[in-house]
Order: structure tokens, then sequence, then C-alpha cells
């Protein structure tokens, strides 16, 4: 079993040598990065914030690590956000005061979009770049037309607590993020319905001769991608205590897919790991911090985030590793031949 | 004998795990129409890879005009004078007629692409081959077969000395393969060798010269088309000398005469006839007929893949009726599909999820088969077939073509069918795990299991057959049981015109 061990273990070896040594500069720049008080039931430090800003990051990675795996990806999660946010913050100014009422329509509007996405890709057949770009345009446009070109504020402690509340000392959002992992996982691990994923993923010919029923699995992982984002676009109303159409989960999407990707996923399907893609927001979320307390001007940040980024994918390219070794190779000859 | 223009001789070609050509040698004269004929997997369509370039020889020569050539890729053997044709046209459908017959060598003036020329150069040229079309439509606009023309002229034009045409009659109808055979004995007038790869034996005999029969990776010789009888051509292609697999002995216990299995005049439209079959327990019944005659359909259709238009199928002695390969799979079918790649295997998924993947379908998503019995199912598989692996944990992919089938069929035992469906479960595979995969059905069978078995290989189908059905052109022409089953008696129901 050397051999299967090894290969597991090398999977998680770049995404977490990659956090580590973010960490470790971060420490470098700030001896306080570390630094975790706990005060008024909760703690406080600049790791608990970097856990606390990726939350929306990771719970759209959650979904999309699912959606990548069967060889597709969900453009238009950001645009969910949106939408959940605006249905929410609808129910709270229309004077619904029942959380679970709120909530659960905030999840059901999400629901749906996730139906029409996994329609278009699974039944329809629609290459899901293209169907999943619909939802992304039209889905902000749906949130401008609940919120009536608005920015919607409203005051509901409850919902809020989505946002800022704590819980056992951690963030809400953080929690939330915990508890759906763990709800995902369970299904996709506890059950065979992972298994089905990649398998999919890895051959759909191959999967509809095992009996496997592609489109109601992909119709699924779009279901569920699009729930983990409508979750996101409420913790991310609830932050602010407004619903914004045009901001809300703007350009999320793209930092969800690079999270999975970050995580090692491969975007022509089959193998996912959610914890993977969970790290993978990690990163993106702890580079963001590093830069801004290393004191690098603001104008920097994108260029610097692209070429961190750059560089994790590299040294997971299975060619680039290739071709390093090669490197080594012919210095090693050089050197015999030296010497 | 007019002068050889391309002789291949001695190649080798061979993939991790596969042994594709061994040793194949190829002459092409000019001024002649050669078929290169052979079943699936016998090697014809690598040997055309390594002639165009798209593959690179192990080793062996190519000669064109009797000079060593090293084509890298199709540009290359483009530029030689080696020209494909393929079945599905490899133009570009948005570009216009002329530009995909000028695309890479467009006149020029002054440095740009002169249009005017390119446009009035087009239609001179189709002019040629009967073609009065209107150039600056996209190539997308016009038929397959009217593509195919267009493909085959800009070949020529590239002053081909040969020209390889890879099934290019399987999309036209009777009348635009009358026009394609115009055109062939046109070029081969002007002195083009064609090289003809079909599975359409009527061709064959209608416009080649020359055959050239590949068998198992292997050359089995090259025969003037005029003196070869098509049961001959036949025995050649699927082999007609009873190999190492021993005597065939009908076992005694089999055909208690309750069907397990009876189909009824199923069909679909455009690919099979109605048919009938009937598997009882504890019987291999043989599907043969040539590529092309059914014998996939049938497989696909009684397992629920394609959905049939009409007939009555009876399993366990109940009517039923498969939506999809699961409800197959829970009533207690398996099949193993011809196309081990892309219908097979899961190429990145480890030996042991390829291998409990068709019993936890079976079993239902939510009873999550653990992963100690798993491990404890693909173990014991693993064991019992010999699969050669060290390791249950490793992709799929890494393994051999006949240790992959191994997986496949243990994918299906795994899910403890009564009826398994294979179809050419010895396509590609090398000679050990060949005879091993034979002594697996007989074993099966001992064991109760019934099965239908497709193959394009004789001396296997009458190794293991206790009944054999025969299809030709989509539909069934007989059945042979007992001593019937032979080769020869295959063959002539095969041949029978």
């Amino acid at each position: 079993m050397s051999l299967s061990s090894n290969q597991h273990l090398r999977r998680y070896l770049w995404p977490c040598a990659g956090l580590l040594v973010l960490f470790i500069i971060n420490a470098i720049i700030s001896p306080e990065f570390f630094h975790i008080e706990f005060k008024d039931g909760r703690f406080y430090g600049s790791l608990i914030d970097v856990l606390n800003r990726a939350a929306p990051v990771a719970l759209l990675a959650i979904g999309m690590a699912l959606v990548i795996a069967t060889a597709g990806v969900d453009l238009s999660v950001g645009s969910i956000m949106a939408i959940a946010g605006a249905v929410s913050a609808y129910f709270i100014t229309k004077g619904v005061d029942s959380l679970a009422l709120i909530i659960g329509a905030g999840l059901v509007a999400g629901l749906i979009a996730g139906i029409i996405n996994g329609f278009l890709v699974g039944y329809m057949s629609i290459q899901p770049i293209v169907a999943t770009l619909i939802l992304m345009v039209a889905g902000r446009g749906i949130a401008q037309l609940i919120n009536e070109g608005q920015i919607v504020t409203f005051d509901h402690p409850g919902f809020a607590f989505l946002g800022t509340g704590s819980f056992l000392g951690l963030p809400f959002p953080v929690v939330l993020v915990i508890i759906t992992f763990a709800i995902v996982q369970l299904l996709t691990r506890r059950t065979a319905l992972g298994l089905y994923i990649e398998a999919v993923g890895a051959n759909p010919s191959a999967s509809r001769y095992i009996g496997l029923n592609e489109k109601a699995i992909k119709m699924s992982v779009y279901c569920v991608a699009a729930v983990c984002a409508a979750l996101a676009g409420m913790i991310a109303a609830a932050d602010i205590r407004g619903s914004d159409a045009n901001n809300a989960g703007l350009w999320l999407e793209l930092d969800a897919i690079l999270a999975v990707v970050i995580g090692g996923a491969s975007l022509m399907g089959g193998r996912f790991s959610i914890l993977l893609a969970i790290i993978g927001a990690l990163i993106i979320q702890t580079l963001t911090v590093t830069i801004i307390l290393s004191g690098i001007p603001p104008k920097y940040n994108l260029l610097i985030k692209a070429t961190a980024i750059i560089l994790v994918l590299l040294l997971q390219s299975p060619l680039f590793q290739k071709q390093l070794s090669q490197l080594k190779f012919w210095k090693n000859k050089k050197e015999m031949n030296n010497a | 004998m007019s002068q050889v223009v391309l002789q291949l001789q001695n190649i080798h070609k061979k993939f991790p795990g596969v042994h594709a050509l061994k040793g194949v040698n190829f002459t092409l004269r000019a001024g002649e129409i050669h078929a290169l004929l052979g079943e699936n997997g016998a090697g014809k369509s690598t040997l055309i890879k390594v002639m165009t370039g798209v593959y690179q020889r192990d080793d062996g020569d190519i000669l064109l005009n009797n000079q060593a050539i090293f084509p890298n890729n199709t540009g290359d053997a483009q530029a030689l004078g080696i020209s494909t044709v393929y079945q599905e046209v490899n133009l570009l459908p948005n570009l216009t007629v002329a530009q995909n017959i000028y695309l890479g060598r467009e006149p020029r003036r002054f440095g740009l692409i002169n249009w005017t020329k390119v446009n009035q150069d087009a239609a001179q040229l189709l002019k040629g081959y009967d073609l009065d079309i209107d150039v600056t439509q996209p190539l997308s606009s016009y038929s397959i077969a009217v593509q195919q023309l267009i493909a085959i002229a800009r070949g020529v034009d590239m002053s081909a000395k040969v020209l390889i045409l890879d099934e290019p009659t399987a999309s036209l109808d009777a009348d635009e393969v009358q026009t394609l055979f115009r055109i062939m004995r046109d070029l081969k007038a002007r002195g083009i060798g064609i090289v003809f790869v079909t599975h359409f034996l009527d061709q064959v005999y209608a416009v080649t010269d020359r055959i050239t029969i590949l068998r198992s990776a292997q050359l089995v010789g090259e025969f003037e088309t005029a003196t070869l009888s098509r049961a001959e051509l036949i025995g050649h292609m699927l082999g007609k000398e009873l190999a190492a697999l021993g005597e065939h002995k009908p076992q005694a216990h089999a055909t208690s005469g309750d069907a397990l299995l009876s189909v009824q005049a199923i069909s679909r439209q455009a690919t099979l006839s109605p048919t009938d079959i009937a598997v009882s327990k504890g019987e291999v019944v043989g599907l043969a007929g040539l590529l092309g005659s059914g014998r996939t359909e049938l497989c696909r259709l009684i397992f629920g893949v394609d959905k049939k238009h009409s007939g009555n199928v009876t399993f366990h002695g109940q009517p039923v009726n498969f939506s999809s390969p699961r409800d197959a799979i829970i009533a207690g079918m398996g099949l193993c599909p011809e196309d081990r790649k892309h219908d097979g295997i899961l190429g990145q998924l480890s030996i042991r999820e390829n291998i409990i993947l068709a019993r936890q379908v079976k079993q239902g998503w939510w009873k999550f088969i653990s992963r100690k019995e798993q491990e404890e199912i693909a173990n014991n598989f693993v064991k019992e077939l010999s699969v050669a692996t060290s390791d249950i944990e490793k992709p799929i992919e890494q393994l051999s073509g006949g240790n992959q089938q191994k997986v496949i069929l243990a994918r299906w035992l795994a899910a403890n069918p009564s009826l398994l469906i294979l179809d050419e479960p010895t396509r590609g595979i090398d000679i050990g795990a060949h005879a091993e995969i034979i002594r697996l059905i007989r074993k099966l069978c001992d064991q109760g299991l019934a099965l239908i078995v497709a193959s394009s290989e004789l001396e296997e189908l009458v190794a293991f057959s206790n009944k054999v059905v025969v299809l030709r052109d989509r539909q069934k022409v007989t059945e042979l049981t007992g001593d019937e089953i032979n080769p020869q008696r295959i063959m002539q129901a095969i041949a029978a015109h």
C-alpha cells in the first residue's frame, strides 16, 4: 500500500507547503500574525481574520470542487451570491422576522439557480462555461431587479449573526464553512456519491455503461454549488447588513475556481478533494493579508497575487516537475563530466 | 507490374502494454487501388498513422520512391506526397471550400493572399472532379460526400503520389459511392497509388486491384483481388487455423431448455433489423459477423444502452424493458463494451474503484461499500483473475490492455450477474491474456453463468460457444449449434451472398 499512501500524501504536499510558507512569511513580516486573543467570548487575531475573510470563497470552493470534478465549471456562483443576498434582504425589508424563513428563502433561490444550471449542463448538454455564463450575467440583473436598483440596507440582528456572530469563540462564517464541509464530506465520502462524481468526470461514456445517471449527477453538483453560493451570499449580506446587487460576490467565482485549482484539481475532471479546495481558498486569502501586512503599495496587489499563484501552479504541474528534475539531471551530469 | 511507390518494411510499433504492429510489410504500386483490410484492432489504423507521420515507427523502414522517409507529422507526410482523407473529413468546416483547398499554401500577390485566384483555382480544380459548386460557401454547407471529394481534391492537388482513403464510404449512399469510385479510378489512371481502407467487402471487389490483410498486429499477406475468393478473404481476416485453444467440446450441462434471456424481434432504426436471440443458464452464445454487421448494436440494445424501437425481452421469465444500463445491472446483467478505453475503463480511478463500481450501482448509492470490503473484493478478483499489479490503488490506466480487460471483467463479476455480455473481450490484448480470458469464459460458464460473446475471431467463438448467432448487414442470418459450430460453417454464413 506504500504507493497509495504516497500518492495520497503528495496531493496534499504542495498546497499545504504553500500555505505554510505564506504563514511563515507573515510571521516574519509581522510577529503579531500568530497572536490570538480571547476576549468577549470570541477569539481575535490576524489568523482568525484570515479564516473569517476566506469563508465566502471557501464555501464557493466546496461546491466548485464538485462541479470541476465532473469536468464542468460554474461561473454563476458570484451572481447567485448576489441573488441570495437580495432575496433575504427583500424578505427582511418586507417585515418577515422568522430567521428560518429568511435563510430558507435565500437557499431556495440558490437551489432554483442550481437547477437551471444543472438542467442546461446535464440535460441540454450545453457547455458548462456557456451555460453558467448565462446566469452569471442574468443573475446580477435579477438581483438588481429584486433590489429595485438600490442598495437595500436592513436591520435584523438574527440575520446579521450569520456574518458577524460567533460560536464557540469562532466567527460564525467559519462555523458555517465547517458545517458545510462536514455535510458535503459526509454526503460524498460516506456514500458512493463522491465516487460517482469522480467516475463521471473521469470517463462519462464508461460511466453510462456502469449504469450511472450522468445527467442527475451533474444536476446535483450544480445544485450543491448554488446552495453553497447562496449561503456565502447571505453571509456577505449579513456582514454589511445590506444587499448590494452590483458588488456582492463580484468576481468571486474566479477566486473559487482558482482555490480548487490551487488545491490540485484538474479542470478536465476526475479526482476531487474538498479539503484541498478549502486550503486553496485559505492560500488566496492569506496571500491578500500578506501583501497588506508587508506594506507593499496596494497597486501591486494583483500582480503579486498572480505571480504567487503561478508559482504554486507550476510547482504542481507534472510537466514542470519533470523538467525541473531533468534540469537537475543535466546539472549532475555536467558536474560529473567536470570531475 | 508498375513501379513501387510506397514500401513499408518490417514495421514495428509498440504502445504501453500493446504491440500494435509486429513486423508488418506493405507495398503500394503507382496506379493501383490497394485495399487494406482487417478487423478492429488488427493494426490498420496504426499502420496508416505510421505512414502519415501521426505515429513514429519503432523499427522498420518506409521507402517512398526508394527513399527512406521519416515523417514526424501529417504535414511532413503531405509535403512528401502522402495525403490522407478520413471518414470524418479533417478539414475546417467554418472556412470556405476554396480556403480549405488552399489552406497553408494560398497563392500570394505582394505578400497578401490573392483571394480571387484562390477562388478561381479552387473552382477550376473541382470541375476536374465533376463538382460544380460555389467555392465561396463554407465547407459545412455541403454534404459529407462532397466534403470528402473536396478533401481528396485538396490531397491530390498537393502533388500526392499516395492517397490514403480511410473508410471514406462509411457515411455515403450508393450513388455517392459510385461517384467516389469513378474518381478513384481516374486518379489511378493518373498514376496515383491509392490505399483504400474499408469494411465493405463488396466495395473491395468493386474497385481494388490488390488486397493486404492484417490480423492481430501481423501481416496475413498480400493478394490479387481477382484471384481471392470472398470466403478465403474472410478466412484470412478472421483467422481459420484453430490456435492452441483446444478442441471445441460442447458442454454437457448447457442448454437446459428454459431460456434465461429471450429476445424477440429486437430492433432499432438504422442500427439493427428485428433479431431474435435466446440464452439459457450456463450457455455461451457466440455472436459472429464482420465489423458493422450489428453485433455491437445487438449487445447495446439488450443492455439498454440504446433504446430499442421494437421487440420484446424476457429475462428470468419476466418481461423487462430496460431504459438504461442501470436497470439491466439491477436485473442481473453486465456488459463489457468493445471499446475498452472509451467505454470501459475509468482511467484516473484506481483498480479498486474500477472493480467495485458496478456492484455499488447495483446496491444503490446510499449503501456505500466500506473501504475494507472494497479492498477485499478488489484483492480477491485481482488474485482470481491474476491481474498483474502490485497495488490495487494504482490508476487503471497504468495497466496493460489485457490487465485492464481483466479488471473490467472483475467489475462485472463483482456485481454478481446471471448474464454477462462480452463484446470483443480479447480485442487488442496480448496472446497470454487472450488465452486466460478464454479459459475464464469457459470457467464462468461451468459455474452456471450465461454469456453472450461477440467476437470477430472464429477460433475463439468455436472454442467456447454452445450456439453461434451469425449476423450480416445488421440482421441475424443464421444460428449454428452442435457440430455446425466450426470455422468453415461460420465463415460461409458470414460470406454467403
